[in-house]
């Protein structure tokens, strides 16, 4: 049973669903194997911030039986039907907790569904539970998360990237085969890059936004967090399209993606390396990993350019304008009055106005403070044109530089993160260096782009992960799936099998800590 | 453009409504002015003949028809209020008048 | 509370020359928020007209609602103003419970409409222009209630209340150019400003307008400067100014209280200011400050609003009359004098005439009814003539019945209570209180020869030519019959009776 499980866990989405369709599983099995490894492994990898067996076990029954029905009830049911998923915290779902990494929402329940559950739960995927993520997914380690830090499960001394650490670090521990995550600067991306799992950012508008809490609106985008490229093109499908209550919702079907993963050749493709995005400031063996990925696409037939998109330079900073500008208004709803704490000041007089500085003083962390504080600089009187106005105009310059970009190159290419995972604690004090870690995908955010990351293989010096991103124009997310998924297969085949394979055992280590928690498996 | 300073911190925790004691402001105002150095490039990238974009992939027009769709009950509009009274959301007094 | 010091008006206007400006907010009657599919309905149940993104919940995305921008539209072209190509929402940033958001959702430097004007007719007939600066859309906030301290007053409340019904309902703010020039009749044009705003946006079916229920409230800006001086004094701005009563009174006063306050000289200080009805005066707000950095920045969560030229000229063929225009319009028509049209237009009650012509009264016959009988009945009931209950119908059938000769002018009030103590329609009344005119010549010819017999002198002289006599014989003859006799064919039969001519 046990080897079953551990058999089980490891399948990837689309096998799974397989299994599920030709009934040589159940989904009640496929659920409790996952909700078991949690329950086996994340003491020590603290993906998760609220585990939901009973509902999820509930939707996988509903599955089962509408199989068991045959007819009508089973050919009505999604492909991913019985597939279990994940959910980054900063989503909202009706019945479980939603906390966004914040102590500002401990034990707040949304009323509402975000349209992405809605279409979750329309397509019978049971939801195991909410993953942990930086602080309202600030970050880029999940360190800022107020409920402890999410481990890497490569090395659990190591960040698993952020903000969707949480999302990311699940499905590289197979406690879950699909997750959602956001990306707002590199949040999908660059967890999915040390983790070695695959993440989607797609295209501004492709998938909605309603639930997902605002972090910075005009560049979040809720995406994929999986460990093949198919299966983040199998999520995209569900949980993408046209949504009338995001008014930037895009009408574009995006129903090719699945499609574009299958194609399997990128004979005669034009491949862009985007000069200003490898090199300097990038660790030796994120290049070494970055460059053999280049020669096995050359070698598939791909022809490889070289682009320049100079303006890229001045990203970081347009991107450290505009985010937190949007985070200080995004974030005033979190007052204490309607939702979430409500912390009384100490001594003084009992306003309104010192119960919000108190309850934000208190319910923040230094992350989200800075954010807010800088936002509320850029966008004050006599300071907008200087910074927010001239970040908007960075903008429409990296618009036109990726433009005159993919007019020379069907998709681009670079390293996701500059680094491999660093060590937990070793960027806390240092912002600047921890903003760093997004240099490379920050850009596709602010130009709408969509942007994809795989495992690209282990770096030479430590053995971690190295990502390897690709950009394509916006709405042409299929081209990347098309892409990724060439380069992943390829890759496999050098390496013998997917790299997780090569991670660490986390079972062993965790037979201990499983020992000494009561019903933690069997 | 002129450098962060402690004063500018207070005066923008007291807009974003976030209480600060003194050795949050001063440690603050440190860390902003590094971040806003690494920043000030941004505002010579561009010149007065590039428009601004606000939107990454630009729509216009998308509208709601005048419907009425679903509404709350009061007992879940009031769900997660931190304090509530008569079917209303409680605060504690209001300082300053508008 | 220090009462402030005040000049007469008199001498206010002798040293000074105010100017004033407006900011018009304006409730739109849609069926939906202006960003939300909840309800937008007046009175009902605290915090039920409300989902999530009425409450500001996390996660939430506006969504605009297209019948709001066109009624916005609407107004636009009603003001005369440009319309704008391409216009966007921006966020105004500031912390206050009733603000869900901590944000408004409205428009900053791009407002839907831009450079109108509105003609105002004072009382005496002066045109006088307003210049309208812009009208853009934005989102009403919540209702605090405050509680504890002294009675509804923010001042030494304990706590407050929200109910957040009222978030998210779609309102136009109209704001003006200053206005200059006006004089001494500035609280008449004040007045009549709001008037003319309430009657267009009414008229246009865009808002209840009804001032009570803040479908329309006006905050007034008021400053002075010597008189010769171009250069503008420092105005404060008096809030939710909520009658155009209040409205002529809040703008006189705060005249008064700079030129005072000049007249000291001290510096008249930029704040807004509170008006109070039972004083009739306004007290000191907040001043101007810092917080005030509203922090405005594009509204990242909509996209921007295209008004393509197509759309807006079919728009603007949906629009009714201009009040102004009509009102012209059917003083010739019906040939009213000044004087009589202006009491109609005061007493409101040019709708209910317009709609009792076109159901088949003459004009006078209008005129007469509602300004001699229903204006003076509603006064008494306190309530709208037109609401008081007769229809267009019920003149028409009681203006008919009287000139059948069926009842008489006397005997048609008497229905026409009757109608409205709701027993029937005119003819049922006339039936049931048995009020019909006598009309067999039997008993009115017996009660003329009583008549006659009773005054032998006065049938005499109508014998003898003098038939302006023959009021007597007819009073007798009413007299005689309770008032139900057709008092012209009396007349007519008397006549016959002495064999004279009328």
């Amino acid at each position: 049973m046990t080897e079953l499980k551990n058999e089980l866990i490891r399948h990837s989405a689309a096998d799974l669903a397989a299994k599920l369709a030709a009934r040589e599983v159940s989904a009640v099995e496929v659920t409790q194997a996952h909700l078991d490894r949690i329950a086996d492994v994340d003491g020590q990898v603290n993906a998760f911030l609220h585990v939901n067996s009973e509902e999820a076990l509930a939707v996988a029954a509903e599955v089962d039986a509408a199989r068991a029905a045959g007819g009508a009830a089973a050919e009505e049911l999604h492909a991913l039907a019985g597939v279990p998923i994940a959910v980054k915290d900063l989503i909202v779902t009706i019945g479980q907790p939603t906390t966004a990494g914040s102590k500002i929402l401990e034990g707040w329940h949304s009323p509402y569904d975000a349209t992405v559950v809605k279409k979750l739960r329309a397509a019978k995927m049971p939801i195991l539970g909410k993953t942990n993520l930086d602080e309202f997914a600030m970050g880029s380690s999940t360190e800022h998360s107020a409920y402890g830090p999410t481990r890497n499960p490569w090395d659990l001394d190591r960040i698993p990237g952020g903000s969707g650490g949480g999302s990311a670090a699940a499905v590289a521990a197979f406690e879950a085969p699909l997750a959602l995550g956001t990306d707002t600067g590199g949040s999908i991306r660059q967890p999915g890059a040390v983790t070695g799992t695959v993440g989607m950012k797609p295209t501004y508008g492709a998938v909605s936004r309603y639930g997902a809490i605002a972090m910075a609106s005009s560049l979040d985008q809720i995406g994929p967090v999986s460990r093949t490229v198919l299966d983040s093109a199998l999520l995209q499908e569900v949980i993408g399209g046209h949504d009338p209550f995001d008014s930037t919702s895009l009408t574009d079907p995006f129903n090719n993606l699945v499609a574009a993963a299958r194609v399997g050749n990128v004979a005669g493709m034009k491949i862009g390396i985007i000069k200003e995005l490898h090199g300097e400031g990038y660790q030796g063996g994120v290049e070494n990993r970055f460059n053999e990925s280049l020669q096995l696409l050359k070698d598939a037939g791909a022809e490889i350019v070289e682009v320049s998109c100079p303006n890229l330079k001045y990203a970081l900073g347009a991107y450290y304008l505009i985010m937190p500008s949007e985070v200080s208004s995004n974030l005033a709803k979190f007052d204490g009055v309607r939702f979430g704490m409500r912390v009384l000041p100490k001594d003084g007089p009992m306003t309104i106005e010192r119960v919000m500085g108190a309850t934000r003083a208190a319910g923040f962390g230094d992350e989200v403070k800075r954010r807010i504080i800088l936002g509320t600089y850029a966008l004050s009187a006599g300071y907008y044109d200087a910074y927010y106005g001239s970040a908007q105009k960075v903008r429409t310059l990296i618009q036109r530089d990726f433009d005159a970009a993919f007019a020379k190159a069907d998709v681009l290419i670079s390293p996701t993160a500059p680094t491999t995972a660093f060590k937990l604690g070793e960027k806390l004090d240092d912002p600047l260096a921890m903003y760093l870690n997004d240099v490379a995908t920050i850009p596709a955010n602010l130009a709408g782009i969509p942007g994809l990351s795989l495992p690209g293989g282990l770096a030479d010096e430590d053995g971690l992960p190295v990502g390897i991103q690709l950009l394509a124009p916006a709405r042409e997310d299929a081209r990347l799936y098309r892409v990724g998924a060439v380069l992943e297969s390829i890759l496999e085949e050098k390496w013998g099998g997917p790299m997780l394979a090569q991670a660490p055992d986390l079972k062993n280590a965790v037979l201990d800590a499983a020992s000494t928690t009561a019903g933690g498996s069997n | 453009m002129a450098a962060i300073n402690r004063d500018d911190v207070a005066h923008l925790a007291r807009l974003a409504h976030i209480e600060m004691s003194a050795e949050e402001l001063d440690r603050m105002a440190i860390e902003l002015a590094v971040i806003v150095d690494s920043v000030k490039s941004v505002s010579e990238a561009a010149g007065d003949d590039v428009p601004a974009t606000s939107h990454p992939i630009p729509l216009t027009n998308v509208f709601r028809e005048d419907v009425v769709g679903h509404t709350f009950t009061a007992e879940q509009a009031l769900s997660g209020a931190p304090d509530a009274f008569e079917n209303r959301f409680k605060v504690p007094a209001i300082l300053d008048e508008d | 509370m220090s009462v402030d010091a005040t000049l007469s008006f008199e001498e206010a206007m002798e040293k000074y020359d105010p100017v004033l400006g407006f900011e018009v907010h304006v409730e739109l009657n849609t069926k939906t928020k202006m960003f939300s599919s909840a309800p937008n309905v007046f009175g009902d149940e605290p915090n039920t007209n409300v989902n999530e993104v009425d409450l500001g919940m996390p996660g939430v995305l506006p969504v605009v609602n297209k019948t709001a921008v066109e009624s916005s539209i609407k107004i636009g072209l009603a003001l005369n103003c440009k319309i704008a190509e391409s216009c966007r929402f921006a966020r105004k940033n500031y912390f206050y419970p009733d603000t869900p958001k901590n944000f408004q959702t409205s428009q900053y430097d791009e407002p839907i409409a831009y450079d109108g004007y509105l003609d105002i007719e004072l009382e005496d007939g002066t045109v006088f222009r307003v210049e309208i600066e812009r009208a853009h859309m934005e989102e009403d906030a919540g209702k605090l209630t405050h509680m504890g301290g002294a009675a509804g007053r923010i001042q030494g409340a304990d706590y407050s209340l929200v109910d957040y019904n009222r978030s998210g309902v779609p309102l136009v703010e109209i704001v003006t150019k200053p206005i200059e020039g006006a004089g001494s009749r500035a609280p008449e044009l004040a007045k009549a400003y709001v008037a003319a705003v309430r009657e267009i946006v009414k008229n246009l079916g865009v808002s209840d307008a009804k001032m009570e229920r803040g479908n329309v409230r006006c905050d007034a800006n008021v400053s002075l400067r010597p008189h010769g001086r171009e250069r503008f004094g420092i105005r404060s701005e008096t809030k939710n100014v909520n009658s155009l009563r209040a409205v002529e009174h809040a703008v006189r006063y705060e005249i008064q209280r700079h030129a005072a306050v000049l007249d000291s000289g001290e510096p008249v200080i930029q704040e807004t200011r509170h008006w109070h009805e039972d004083t009739r005066s306004t007290t000191s707000g907040r001043p101007k400050s810092d917080a005030d950095d509203y922090r405005y920045f594009p509204e990242p969560d909509l996209v921007p609003v295209v008004a393509s030229r197509e759309w807006v000229e079919e728009l603007r063929a949906t629009l009714p009359e201009p009040p102004a225009e009509r009102r012209k319009r059917l003083k010739e028509a019906w040939g009213y004098s000044d004087l009589e049209f202006r009491d109609v237009v005061n007493a409101g009650v040019m709708d209910s005439i317009e709609e009792t012509i076109a159901a088949g009264a003459s004009a006078d016959v209008a005129r007469k009814w509602w300004m001699g009988e229903i204006v003076g009945r509603a006064k008494v009931a306190d309530v709208d003539p037109s609401e008081l209950g007769v229809t267009p119908q019920v003149i028409v059938e009681l203006n008919k019945l009287v000139e059948d000769g069926k009842i008489n002018n006397k005997m048609a009030t008497q229905v026409l209570d009757g109608v409205l103590a709701g027993e029937g329609t005119p003819a049922e009344i006339v039936e049931k209180r048995g009020l019909a005119v006598v009309s067999d010549d039997g008993p009115l010819l017996e009660a003329i020869d009583a008549a006659l017999a009773a005054q032998p002198d006065v049938a005499e002289k109508i014998r003898g030519g003098k038939v302006q006599a023959i009021g007597a014989i007819v009073g007798g003859v009413m007299k005689a019959t309770r008032g139900q006799a057709d008092a012209g064919r009396v007349r007519e039969l008397i006549l016959e009776k002495l064999g004279v001519e009328g």
